[in-house]
C-alpha cells in the first residue's frame, strides 16, 4: 500500500500549506481550508453533526436514507476555515445504489484532508464495518463515537480511549443532539490535519484470500486509474464490485483481463470471506472497548414494534397516525387560516383601496387584488404548513417512519415495489420534491424509477392546503371527510397507477427489501423546531418570490387590455380552457386558477383571489365561490386539482433525477389525462345520482 | 407471545434441521420462529444481494434472532446489535443452522 503521509500529502490542493506541521513554510496567507467530510452509516448522526458545524438546516431525522446529496459547509475555527461536507449515509463502500456512489465517489476522487467517521455507539459492531473499508483509503480518519447516550440506555458500555489504543485513531465521544462533544471533535480534527495520522491499525484480508489477493494486485499492477489505490481496487473486484470491475476491464488488455477474469471465477467465494474478515476485525477491536448486556432483555424498541410493525395492529397504527395528522391540521389549522383571510388579508385589502382611493386605478388594485389578495392569501395557509410539519417532524424524530415502510411492504409488492419506496413517498405529504429526490434510497434504478413516476400522486400539503381553503366553503362542517375522501382517492390512484406501470417499468424484476429499523428515539425539540423552520421558510420564501410573481401577472392580465375581467386576456385564455371545464360544471376562472397551480399548487387560491376578488369588490373566496360553482362542479374541481400534473419544480427534479424526458412528459401528461377523467366521472356521476347539483 | 404456538413452530424447525442435516438440505432464515436464535450458514442470491446483507453482518457464523415472522410477508430480524427488516424473499435466501444443543432464547 502507497504510503499514507505521502498520499495526504500529494492532495493536490493550494490550501493546506498554511495549516501544515512543521515541515512546511509557514505562510499567513489568508483563513485556510481544511475539508472534512462526514461519513458513516445510515442514520448515525452525519447531518446532525453537520448542522452543529455549520449552521445550515440539513434534514435530520430517524430513519434511515435522508441525506441523498452531498452538501458543503462551512466551520470557522481559530481562523480556519473548515469545509465540511455532509455524505449520505452507506453501511459500506461497495456501492449499491445512487446516494451510496456519490459517498464513495467523494472519499476517493475529492480526497478530503480528514475523514470524520460518524458511529452510532449502540450498534458498535456494525458501524465498524465501514471504518474497516475507510481505513484501506488513503485519508487520516477521526472517529466521532456518536450516541453514546442510546448507547447507555441500551446498557452497552463503551469505552472510547480503549477504542482509540486498539484502532490507533482519535476517538471522540460524542451525543450530537445535545451540543456534546462536538467542539472536542472540530479540536481533534485540527490536530490530526496538523500532526498527521498516527500508528493505525488497519485491517488486513483474511489469510485464506491473502495469496489471491496479491496475485490481483499483480495482475493489475500499472493499470489502475489515479486516485484510485492499487490494492482496493483488487479487494473491490475480489467483492465483485461492478463499477470498479467494469473500470478495470475497459483499461486491461484483452489478455490481462482474461487472467483477472479467470481468478475472480475461481473465488467468487471472496465476498462473504471479505466481509466476515472484517467482522472479525471489528470483534478484536471491540473485544476490549465494548461491553454487551446479557442477551434476553425486552427493550422499550421491541414492545412498541409489537404493535407497530403487527401485519395487523400496524396497519391500523398508520392509518389512524394519518388520520390523526390531518385530523390536527385541518381542526386546528383551516379556522385559524380563516381568521387570518378575514381580518389579515380582506381587511388588508380594504385598508389599501381606501388609503389609495386617490391614486391610478391599477396602483391600488396591483396592491390589494395582485399583491396582497394574491400572494398575501396564500401566506395565510402558513399555520397549517406549521401544524403538519411539525407533526411530520415529530413522527421522523420518533422513528416511525420505518415501520410504516415496514407494514406497507406488503402493500407496495402489489406495485412490485418494496417498502423502502413508501420512505420517500410519506415525504411527499410535507412535498413532492423531496419524495422524487430521495428516491434514491431505492436501490434498483427501475424500481426507483416507478417510484419516481407515483410520488407526485402523493396528495403534498400545498394541494391539502388549497383544499383545507376550499372545502369548508362548499361542505361546511362535512369538509374534513371531504379532504380525507381526496386523500383516500389520491393514494387510491396512486396504486391503481402503480400496479398498472410495474410491468411496464420494471418488467417482473425481483427488487430486494433490506432496511434498518432504529431504536426508537424521545422526540427532539430542537431538531423538529429546525425542520418545521426549515420547512416553512421554504414556503415563504416560494410566496414571496414565484407565487408573487405570478399572482401579479395573473392580476396584469385580468384587466389587461381594457380595465375589464370580462375581456382580459386572461378571460380569452380561461374560455379557450372551458369546454374541457364544462364536462365538470366549471367556468373558466376554475381552469384559469387550475393552469397557475402547475407553477405552485398554492396558485390556485392566489389566482381565484385575486380573479374573483377584482369583480366581487373586496367580497371574500366564501362569498363569492358558492355563486360560480355547485358543490359538485366544487367537488370534481377538487379532485382534479389534487391529482392534476405535478408543480414546475417537482417536474423539473424528476427530469433531473430520471434523466429523461420522455419519462418527464410521460408522467406530466398521464396526470394531466388522469386528473380530468377522474373529475370529470365525479361529476358525473353526481349530475346521475342528482347530488349536489 | 404465542409461546405454545412458537415452541410448536421450533420443534418444528428443529426437526426439519435435522431432517436437512442428513438429506443434505438446510434450512433457510424464513422458516425461523420469533424469538429464536440461530447461525448464518451461507447466503444465496446475487453478488448485489450478498454485499449488502454481508455488510449488515449476515456473514457466516453471525447469530441472528428473529424478532417478527408471521410466516408470510417481511420478517424482523436481530443480527449484529441491529434490527433489520427483510422482505420474504431475502429471508429465504439466507441458509441458518440451529444453534449447537439448546439454543439460547431471546426474548
Ligand atoms: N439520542 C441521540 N440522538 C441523536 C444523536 N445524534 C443524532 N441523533 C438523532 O439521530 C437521528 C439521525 O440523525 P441524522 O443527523 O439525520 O443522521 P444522518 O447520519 O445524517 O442520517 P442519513 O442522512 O439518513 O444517513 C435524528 O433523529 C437525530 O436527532 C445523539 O447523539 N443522541
Ligand atoms: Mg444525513
Amino acid at each position: 500500500m502507497r504510503n499514507h503521509d505521502e498520499a495526504a500529502r500529494s492532495v493536490p490542493s493550494v490550501l493546506g500549506a498554511c495549516c501544515a506541521d512543521g515541515s512546511g513554510p509557514t505562510q499567513p496567507v489568508g483563513p485556510c481550508t481544511i475539508r472534512v467530510a462526514l461519513v458513516g452509516q445510515p442514520n448515525v448522526g452525519k447531518s446532525t453533526v453537520f448542522n452543529l458545524l455549520t449552521g445550515l438546516n440539513q434534514h435530520v431525522g430517524n430513519w434511515p436514507g435522508k441525506t441523498v446529496e452531498r452538501k458543503e459547509g462551512i466551520h470557522r475555527c481559530d481562523g480556519v476555515d473548515i469545509q465540511i461536507v455532509d455524505l449520505p449515509g452507506t453501511y459500506s463502500l461497495t456501492a449499491n445504489s445512487l446516494e451510496e456512489r456519490i459517498t464513495r465517489d467523494y472519499i476517493i476522487h475529492e480526497r478530503p484532508d480528514v475523514v470524520v467517521m460518524v458511529a452510532d455507539a449502540a450498534s458498535l459492531e456494525r458501524n465498524l464495518y465501514l471504518l474497516s473499508e475507510i481505513l484501506c483509503l488513503p485519508a487520516p480518519v477521526v472517529l466521532a463515537l456518536n450516541m453514546v447516550d442510546v448507547a447507555q440506555q441500551q446498557g452497552l458500555g463503551v469505552e472510547p480511549h480503549v477504542l482509540e489504543a486498539a484502532l490507533g485513531l482519535p476517538v471522540v465521544p460524542m451525543v450530537a443532539s445535545k451540543n456534546q462533544g462536538v467542539r472536542e471533535l472540530v479540536d481533534t480534527v485540527l490536530r490530526v490535519y496538523r500532526e498527521g495520522p498516527r500508528g493505525v491499525c488497519r485491517p488486513d484480508i483474511r489469510e485464506d484470500h491473502r495469496e489471491v489477493l496479491a496475485e490481483l494486485v499483480n495482475l493489475i499492477a500499472g493499470s489502475v486509474p489515479e486516485p484510485y489505490p492499487e490494492d482496493w481496487v483488487a479487494l473491490k473486484m475480489l467483492e465483485g464490485d461492478d463499477e470498479i470491475t467494469e473500470m478495470m476491464r475497459a483499461r486491461l488488455t484483452p489478455e490481462q483481463w482474461e487472467q483477472v477474469h479467470r481468478v475472480l471465477m475461481k473465488h467468487e467465494d471472496a465476498i462473504l470471506a471479505i466481509a466476515g474478515g472484517r467482522y472479525e476485525w471489528v470483534r478484536r477491536m471491540t473485544r476490549a472497548a465494548l461491553t454487551v448486556p446479557k442477551a434476553g432483555q425486552i427493550t422499550l424498541t421491541d414492545r412498541i414494534d409489537k404493535v407497530t410493525t403487527h401485519p395487523v395492529w400496524g396497519l391500523f397504527v398508520l392509518l389512524g397516525v394519518l388520520g390523526a395528522i390531518f385530523w390536527l391540521t385541518y381542526t386546528i389549522g383551516s379556522p385559524i387560516q380563516a381568521f387570518l383571510d378575514r381580518y389579515l388579508i380582506q381587511a388588508g385589502a380594504e385598508w389599501v383601496r381606501t388609503a389609495l382611493a386617490g391614486a391610478p386605478w391599477w396602483i391600488s388594485g396591483l396592491l390589494a387584488d395582485g399583491v396582497i389578495g394574491g400572494a398575501g392569501m396564500v401566506l395565510t395557509f402558513l399555520p397549517i404548513l406549521v401544524i403538519f410539519f411539525a407533526v411530520l417532524g415529530a413522527l421522523e424524530d420518533i422513528g416511525y417512519m420505518a415501520r410504516a415502510a415496514y407494514v406497507m411492504d406488503r402493500f407496495m409488492h402489489l406495485m412490485g415495489l418494496h417498502g423502502k419506496s413508501f420512505l420517500p413517498l410519506f415525504l411527499g405529504f410535507g412535498c413532492n420534491v423531496p419524495a422524487v429526490m430521495g428516491a434514491r434510497i431505492v436501490d434498483s434504478p427501475k424500481a426507483r424509477l416507478l417510484t419516481i413516476l407515483v410520488a407526485p400522486l402523493v396528495p403534498c400539503t400545498a394541494r391539502m392546503a388549497v383544499v383545507a381553503v376550499l372545502a369548508p366553503i362548499f361542505f361546511g362542517a362535512a369538509a374534513i371527510w371531504v379532504s380525507w375522501g381526496l386523500i383516500a382517492l389520491s393514494l387510491a390512484v396512486l396504486a391503481v397507477v402503480g400496479i398498472a406501470l410495474h410491468e411496464l417499468v420494471l418488467g417482473g424484476e425481483h427488487v430486494a427489501f433490506i432496511m434498518e429499523l432504529p431504536l426508537y428515539h424521545k422526540p427532539n425539540a430542537r431538531t423538529i423546531g429546525l425542520s418545521v423552520w426549515q420547512r416553512t421558510m421554504g414556503f415563504v420564501r416560494k410566496a414571496g418570490t414565484i407565487i408573487l410573481i405570478v399572482s401579479v401577472v395573473v392580476w396584469a392580465l385580468s384587466v389587461l387590455p381594457h380595465g375589464e375581467v370580462d375581456t382580459s386576456i386572461l378571460a380569452a385564455v380561461g374560455r379557450f380552457l372551458s369546454p374541457l371545464g364544462a364536462l365538470m360544471g366549471v367556468g373558466w376562472q376554475m381552469m384559469v386558477a387550475l393552469l397557475t397551480s402547475f407553477v405552485a399548487k398554492e396558485n390556485t387560491i392566489a389566482t381565484l383571489s385575486v380573479l374573483l376578488g377584482v369583480g366581487g369588490e373586496g367580497a371574500g373566496l366564501a362569498q363569492v365561490l358558492p355563486t360560480l360553482l355547485t358543490p359538485a362542479s366544487a367537488l370534481a374541481f377538487l379532485v382534479v386539482q389534487v391529482l392534476f400534473i405535478p408543480c414546475a419544480a417537482t417536474v423539473a427534479t424528476m427530469r433531473q433525477e430520471t434523466g429523461s424526458w420522455k419519462w418527464t412528459a410521460f408522467s406530466v401528461a398521464l396526470l394531466f389525462i388522469l386528473s380530468f377523467a377522474v373529475g370529470i366521472g365525479v361529476y358525473q356521476l353526481a349530475l346521475l345520482t342528482g347530488w349536489g347539483v | 407471545m404465542h409461546a405454545k404456538k412458537h415452541f410448536h413452530l421450533w420443534e418444528h424447525f428443529r426437526r426439519r434441521e435435522r431432517k436437512a442435516a442428513t438429506d443434505g438440505r438446510a434450512v433457510t432464515l424464513g422458516a425461523l420462529p420469533a424469538g429464536k436464535t440461530a447461525t448464518v450458514a451461507e447466503l444465496q442470491g446475487g453478488r448485489g444481494f450478498t454485499t449488502r446483507m454481508a455488510a449488515l453482518g449476515f456473514t457466516p457464523g453471525a447469530q441472528v434472532t428473529m424478532i417478527q415472522n408471521f410466516g408470510r410477508g417481511p420478517v424482523i430480524v436481530m443480527v449484529r446489535g441491529t434490527r433489520i427488516a427483510l422482505g420474504r424473499g431475502e429471508a429465504e435466501h439466507v441458509w441458518i443452522s440451529a444453534n449447537g444443543g439448546e439454543a439460547h432464547e431471546e426474548s
